[in-house]
């Protein structure tokens, strides 16, 4: 208890002693609220305000993303918890959570959020730096899944489903790993009957201009 | 009047009578659609996942083609490609310093479907063309995460109670229920990766459509049609409950109120049969 007063007044007191870095009071209470500068962040808070745009620092920890969040149950890290480990600079924590994959960037958080801040996109940051920093990532598969399908539509210019979905099943589990867990049997079915409904076409329909598709994967992949 | 019309590959796949009913409801209501020439893909959520870049430049390549072409508005009705495009338009206009490569320029307004045809078609002009209504068909709207969100970058001013869609069914006679899940995510695609989390969120949405006393669930998004139709026989499994609850694209129902298109055949390609639920009212 002590110790806590003690610290509070010290706070106090420096609020009033360092007028430049600090914020002003014009409600008259003392404000012991410090003005943080981009250069006063951790490296890691500061490379994720720089590269998602989204100013994390303004986060106040209302909940108000977690609670509207359809996803939580799931994840491993509640999202206003991303934001506060990222401000301590926990990036081990955060870059091999699972939540950075779960999210759906369903974006119900950003449209909510008071301080204006869009966590989807400061997720797809976090995903990206996961990947190019080397991390063992959270949910894999949903890293091969993305990358199966981008490598889709670099050879055709759209989507080839039934393409992109073996390629995913090989890279992610195996047929092995798929036909033990029951999962192949699972997805092999739901893929026959939507065959038949006609909704999945066994050849990939190639565009013309799939060498500017190339140029855009090429000139625009600077990372 | 003309315009440009992006489907996407959902509608070129797993969403065809999407494309089917659009296209014949468009006819009949006197718009022709214009699908740009050589489209690609707009990247979905692996393209903003892996590459801000590669997610700006591909949406972009079709506003170009659409521009090219001298069309001002264009049509998307895919959820996920209406909302990736606007994305990369809001970053060619607001940091077109980052995309030094890309000249665009504006001039092509993008809507989703169900403002295009609520707001330049109109409902008059649709209920003009109703030859049959769906009186008493019980139906819950189900509008999903990417036509709302996030509104600064789609403009939606409803984006937490949209009601354009239920304005539209509502003319062709259809009861709309209240229910507070018209925008809660089914999970997209995680489908693939972590299907339990789609049979979670996807099972709650029937159970609350249920609650509501829908029959029925009516959306605009190929991926919600998609989670909600395909992986029903699964989730009643996983509940233990029987849903049997049929998922419609909003352009189904207005194609059989209007007496176009080839019905039989877009429900055909349902996997959870609606054919009983329509025939018990009279509609086939
Ligand atoms: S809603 Fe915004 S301010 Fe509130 S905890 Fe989440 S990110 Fe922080
Ligand atoms: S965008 Fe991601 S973190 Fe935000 S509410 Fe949706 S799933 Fe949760």
């Amino acid at each position: 208890m002590v110790n806590a007063t003690e610290e509070i007044k010290k706070e106090t007191a420096s609020a009033e002693d360092n007028k430049a870095g600090i914020a002003g009071s014009t409600s008259g209470f003392p404000v012991s609220m410090k003005v943080y500068k981009l250069k006063d962040l951790k490296p890691f808070s500061r490379e994720i305000i720089k590269s998602s745009g989204e100013n994390i620092n303004n986060c106040y920890q209302c909940k108000k993303c977690s609670n509207g969040c359809p996803i939580t149950y799931a994840m491993d890290i509640q999202p206003h918890l991303i934001i506060k480990m990222i401000q301590l600079g926990m990036e081990k924590e955060v870059l091999g959570s699972k939540t950075i994959w779960l999210c759906a960037a369903c974006e119900t958080c950003g449209t909510r959020c008071p301080n204006e801040i869009k966590l989807a996109d400061m997720m797809d940051s976090l995903r990206q730096m996961a990947e190019t920093k080397g991390y063992v990532l959270g949910q894999k598969n949903a890293s091969i899944f993305h990358k199966s399908f981008l490598d889709s539509i670099e050879k055709y210019g759209r989507v080839y489903e039934i393409g992109m979905i073996r390629d995913f099943t090989i890279k992610a589990s195996g047929l092995f790993g798929k036909f033990f867990d029951g999962s192949l049997m699972r997805d092999g079915k739901l893929g026959i009957k939507l065959i038949k409904k006609g909704k999945l076409g066994f050849s990939p329909h190639k565009i013309k201009g799939t060498a500017q598709i190339k140029e855009i994967f090429k000139k625009l992949k600077r990372g | 009047m003309k315009v440009s019309y992006y489907p996407g590959c959902s509608l070129h796949g797993t969403g065809r009578e999407y494309a089917e009913s659009t296209e014949a409801v468009f006819k009949s209501l006197g718009t022709e659609l214009v699908e740009i020439e050589d489209w690609n893909c707009c990247g979905a959520s692996s393209g903003h996942s892996r590459n801000r870049d590669v997610a700006v430049g591909l949406p972009a390549r079709n506003l170009l083609l659409a521009k090219k072409s001298g069309f001002t508005d264009m049509v998307i009705p895919c959820s996920a490609c209406f909302q990736r495009t606007k994305v990369a338009e809001h970053e060619l206009k607001n940091h077109p310093e980052m995309f030094p490569e890309i000249k665009y320029d504006g001039g092509v307004h993008i809507m989703d479907i169900v403002t295009f045809v609520s707001e330049n078609i109109g409902i008059d002009t649709i209920k003009k063309k109703i030859k049959k209504h769906l009186d008493g068909l019980k139906a819950v709207t189900y509008y999903g995460c990417l036509t709302m969100r996030h509104p600064s970058i789609t403009g939606s001013k409803d984006f937490e109670n949209p009601r354009n869609m239920d304005a539209l069914l509502t003319a062709l006679g259809i009861d709309v229920l209240d229910w507070s899940y018209k925008t809660d995510c089914c999970g997209g695609s995680l489908v693939l990766t972590r299907p339990d989390i789609v049979w979670e969120l996807s099972g709650r949405l029937y159970d609350k459509a249920i609650e509501a006393g829908a029959e029925c669930i009516v959306t605009l998004c190929p991926l919600c049609q998609g989670n909600l139709d395909q992986q029903q026989a699964e989730i009643s499994k996983k509940n233990n409950r029987k849903y049997n609850l049929p998922v419609f694209y909003f352009t189904e129902l207005m194609g059989l109120a209007m007496g176009e298109g080839d019905v039989n055949t877009w429900f055909k390609r349902h996997l959870v049969d609606p054919t009983a639920l329509l025939k018990s009212k009279k509609f086939l």
